[in-house]
């Protein structure tokens, strides 16, 4: 027992962060916000998932990827798929000239449903691919580069490269993937109306709860052996590689890790948004998730939650008053963030608590995890930052 | 998707020869600017090891400046129209070399050792050119009034037809190329700039001021993506996210030529752009990008030092 | 190939780069628990010997063979697995994790993925890894962060996040550059003891130093043996005078 507090709920300044996290996400956003309010910030902490998986590959490995979108959209478009064809019954569609099978792909004058459509019909399938399906393209990736020694800069281009073309080669082919417009008009989950109020307010406390789960298995793998050999990594590659360590092997790991997070961020998003389109997959948005794990810190898993909430927020707040300023702010804060404050909201908040609050008790780095990531932020905003 | 059999066999042998011709040159016009924007990143890139995001709103920048004289001219010396051009060519370099400069002094030089924080930098650097290019010209896409002489084609045969224009882009590029090459490999200036990216510190120990080679081989580089946004004029028309379609583009062409060598860029440039306009032809629209974004993706896994490595003993 | 005694067998071995031969059919024998030191003039090739054996560049030519297993061509963490462990010319620790993670993460149990995620601080991993800090002389900085270490003691957690690993050849690279007079005496007496269960290989150009560990010298000249034998052997020897040593 005292393990999981140490480990997963990262002891004592740990469990208050989570314990806050949850106050905020349970109790006084439902009650502070209408329902449609409530809805998009439902939709913000799917983007959350991908800014905790940035930390663990970014933040913690090292491992910039521009291309995460690829992996909130492979399992954004699973779930949609399955949703899609659940709301495609013959009984819905009967007007269609092929009953049965999606509205765009009979608009395209597809007369049978694709081979790679019909294991969609199961849910637990779907489920499944949902996570498995980004973990396995991350495996691909990830073995193919990482094995090659491919990293930093051309790792993160290449990232960027393949969101291009899945972006593309979705909007490209209307009638296996419903094209540029994506799959809309989802109705049911195995026969629960999930547009209904009642059924968002579920998802909404579905998502926050797999979102914590999401940041508890990040720290407990952080606490492990594991957690440090990533530091290590991150700091001296090569010596951890001649300590007897198969670099490329933690970095897929972790890769595939991220990728699964972001795959059930990206079905959380379908069934709270009721919608998937290439918009979500490619290089814009992909980017602009970095922005978020950068914003919160990208050390800090809890800090991600904050900076996705806390920039989308702002980006919905100036698209209403400010449309023109809108791309301004954000490109500011993309330099802002990197030359201003590295460490984002959680170095902020590291500095004011240790300048006053500090109880003269050094931290000690062997200890608590979320420790160890506040060392290492301190020193880091203390020696300039490194990438 | 249709199979390419399929589509061949609605041609005859010699429509064919004349359609590998014709994409051939669409090709030539792709590779020419696909050029331009690799030199300028390579020469960012490649010799400095810095990542710039925003080189395609530089090109922009250039392409905008064009639009701009040709405006200007149009409004205030209609008589000098047909001779416009060359100077907004020249105009367009200067403009993106200043602020490229300005962009080293007050952003880039901060961040030499964090390539990764670079890249987010200069993201936020192509979002705020970008909403400026919005702001300033409109969200439409604009032309400028290209000269008489750069309209119209040649016909060498029947059914061959190669537009003027591609011509002269094509021959501005390698013009620039080899200016460049002479600029880096035969001047001082050059040799200072590549001492500097060798090795910073004895360079600043001969006396080379190594903060002004810097902001120098940046704002050079910036320069040619301007001319590339010139040379771009004459083929489409410029739109405030017209840099961002190529970005990734160039910045694969020049990872798989090998970063750091000129005749790879060249190299890589060129099949990169032969490649994607033929399989456009063949395959919908945006499936041959597709196909060749892909194909050299795997290929770089494979062989992820590009074509030409720079071989230096670590 | 020839079976062999020896603890590590070099034979003709070679590396060029681009036409430049660094090391040009070496042949260099290493038997169990000797110290042997390699001295030589900057470029000799002495470095690029240490990176062939670990995996860090790879040959042109030749055979390294260690307990009979050919290593060139195995992959670097293989290469550790089987016993050989490697101390680079600047200090190469862990920044930010303190001397005790430093030596933990040298641990040889647990390097898979797997093996990672469940490793357990155990009563045995943690008394080994106080033993290791103590004959390093780091036992009273075990919570002190890498990066707050002084240069010498920066060596010497490198040279125990080695012993962690218990291999059975132990490269160092100029192990005592840039350490006082009395570090360098620690660092021999320290080298000394480590010698009786293991062989050392260590790349050194203070001849002060070398004199008082060296069982046997092997003196290296643009990428081939210029002389080997005793110090005093080598000290006397005219070749080397000229080459390297001075008058």
């Amino acid at each position: 027992m005292k393990k999981f507090y140490e480990n997963v709920l990262g002891g004592r300044s740990g469990s208050i962060g989570i314990i806050i996290l949850s106050i905020l996400l349970f109790a006084i956003l439902p009650l502070a916000l209408d329902a449609f309010r409530l809805n998009l910030v439902g939709k913000y902490l799917t983007y959350a998932f991908v800014a905790v998986g940035l930390v663990l590959l970014w933040g913690n490995s090292g491992v910039l990827s521009l291309g995460q979108g690829i992996f909130f959209g492979l399992g954004g478009y699973c779930m949609a798929m399955f949703l899609k064809l659940e709301a495609s019954s013959v009984e819905n569609t009967k007007i269609q000239s092929t009953p049965g099978i999606p509205d765009f792909m009979d608009w395209n004058q597809l007369t049978h449903l694709p081979a790679m459509w019909v294991p969609f019909k199961h849910f637990p399938f779907a489920l499944l691919a949902v996570v498995l399906v980004p973990a396995l393209v991350a495996l691909i990736v990830g073995a193919a580069m990482f094995k090659r020694r491919v990293g930093g800069v051309y790792f993160a281009v290449i990232t960027q490269a393949l969101a291009l073309i899945l972006s593309l080669g979705i909007d490209g082919n209307q009638g296996l993937t419903g094209g540029r417009n994506g799959i809309t008009d989802l109705r049911t989950l195995l026969g629960w109306d999930i547009r209904t109020q009642t059924a968002q307010y579920v998802l909404y406390f579905t998502c926050c709860a797999l979102l914590i789960g999401a940041i508890l298995v990040s720290r407990l793998v952080l606490s492990t052996r594991m957690g440090r050999l990533l530091l290590a990594m991150k700091d001296k590659e090569d010596r951890v590689r001649f300590s007897g360590y198969d670099v490329a092997s933690f970095k897929v790991f972790v890769f595939c890790l991220a990728a699964a997070m972001s795959g059930v961020g990206g079905a959380l998003f379908v069934l709270q948004v009721g919608f998937i389109s290439p918009s979500l997959v490619g290089i814009v948005p992909s980017i602009e998730m970095v922005i978020f794990a950068a914003m919160g810190g990208k050390h800090s898993l809890l800090g991600a939650v904050y900076g996705t909430l806390l920039v989308n927020t702002g980006k919905s707040l100036f698209s209403e008053n400010f449309p023109q300023l809108w791309l301004f702010a954000m490109g500011g804060l993309f330099i802002a963030v990197v030359m201003l404050f590295p460490d984002g909201l959680a170095g902020i908040y590291e500095s004011v608590r240790t300048r006053f609050f500090s109880k003269g008790t050094k931290e000690k780095a062997t200890d608590k995890v979320p420790a160890v990531n506040a060392a290492a932020s301190v020193a880091l905003a203390e020696t300039g930052g490194k990438s | 998707m249709q199979f390419p059999n399929a589509i061949l066999a609605e041609y005859t042998f010699s429509e064919i020869k004349s359609i590998f011709v014709m994409q051939g040159f669409a090709g030539l016009s792709l590779f020419s600017v696909l050029l331009l924007m690799a030199l300028g990143l390579a020469i960012i890139f490649g010799q400095m090891g810095v990542v710039n995001l925003a080189h395609g709103e530089f090109m922009a920048l250039g392409a905008y400046m064009v639009y701009l004289c040709s405006q200007i001219t149009a409004d205030h010396f209609p008589a000098f129209q047909p001779y416009y051009f060359i100077l907004a060519i020249g105009v367009a370099f200067v403009v993106a070399a200043l602020l490229g400069a300005f962009v080293e002094w007050s952003m880039i030089r901060f961040l030499y050792k964090r390539p990764l924080d670079t890249l987010l930098a200069t993201w936020g650097l192509s979002l705020i050119m970008q909403q400026a290019f919005r702001s300033i010209f409109g969200a439409r896409e604009v032309t400028p009034t290209l000269p008489e002489w750069l309209m119209g084609s040649f016909k060498p045969t029947e059914t061959i037809d190669i537009p003027i224009n591609g011509v002269f882009v094509m021959g501005l590029s390698l013009l620039l190329t080899l200016g460049i090459y002479i600029f880096m490999f035969r001047s001082r200036t050059g040799l200072h700039m590549r001492a500097t990216v060798q090795n910073r510190t004895m360079s600043g120990a001969v006396g080379i001021n190594t903060g002004l080679v810097d902001r120098f081989t940046f704002a050079m580089g910036c320069g040619i993506a301007g001319v590339a946004g010139a040379a771009f004029t004459t083929i489409g028309s410029t739109g405030p996210d017209s840099g961002s379609r190529y970005i990734v583009d160039t910045f694969l062409v020049v990872v798989f030529g090998g970063a750091g060598s000129m005749l790879g860029t060249i190299v890589s440039s060129f099949g990169i752009a032969q490649a994607q306009s033929v399989s456009e032809f063949f395959l919908e629209g945006t499936m041959g990008k597709v196909a060749t974004l892909m194909a050299i993706v795997v290929i770089l896994m494979f062989r992820p030092q590009g074509l030409f490595p720079s071989k230096v003993r670590s | 190939m020839s079976e062999t005694d020896y603890l590590l067998a070099i034979e003709e071995l070679t590396v060029s780069f681009d036409g430049f031969k660094a090391v040009d059919s070496l042949n260099l024998y290493i038997d169990r628990n000797e110290l042997r030191v390699i001295i030589g003039p900057n470029g000799a090739g002495k470095t690029t010997v240490l990176d062939l054996i670990c995996g860090k560049t790879k040959a042109t030519g030749g055979s390294i063979k260690f307990k009979n297993r050919e290593l060139l061509g195995m992959a670097e963490h293989k290469i550790v697995h089987s016993g050989v462990g490697r101390k680079f010319q600047t200090p190469s620790i862990y920044e930010n994790l303190t001397v005790f993670e430093n030596l933990e993460l040298s641990h040889p149990v647990g390097h898979s993925v797997f093996g990672t995620l469940t490793f357990r601080r155990t009563p045995e991993v943690i008394s080994r890894i106080e033993s290791v800090a103590e004959s390093v002389y780091l036992k009273e900085l075990l919570e002190v962060e890498g990066a707050f270490l002084s240069h010498g003691q920066k060596q010497w957690l490198e040279i125990g996040m080695l012993l962690m690993q218990d291999p059975e050849l132990l490269m160092l690279d100029e192990p005592v550059a840039g350490m006082s007079p009395a570090e360098r005496e620690q660092t021999a007496e320290l080298l000394k003891k480590i010698c009786e269960n293991r062989s050392i290989l260590i790349i050194e150009h203070d001849m002060e130093f070398v004199s008082r560990i060296a069982h046997k010298v092997t003196v290296l000249h643009l990428g081939k043996i210029l002389a080997e034998g005793t110090m005093a052997e080598i000290q006397a020897n005219e070749r080397v005078q000229d080459v390297y040593l001075g008058h």
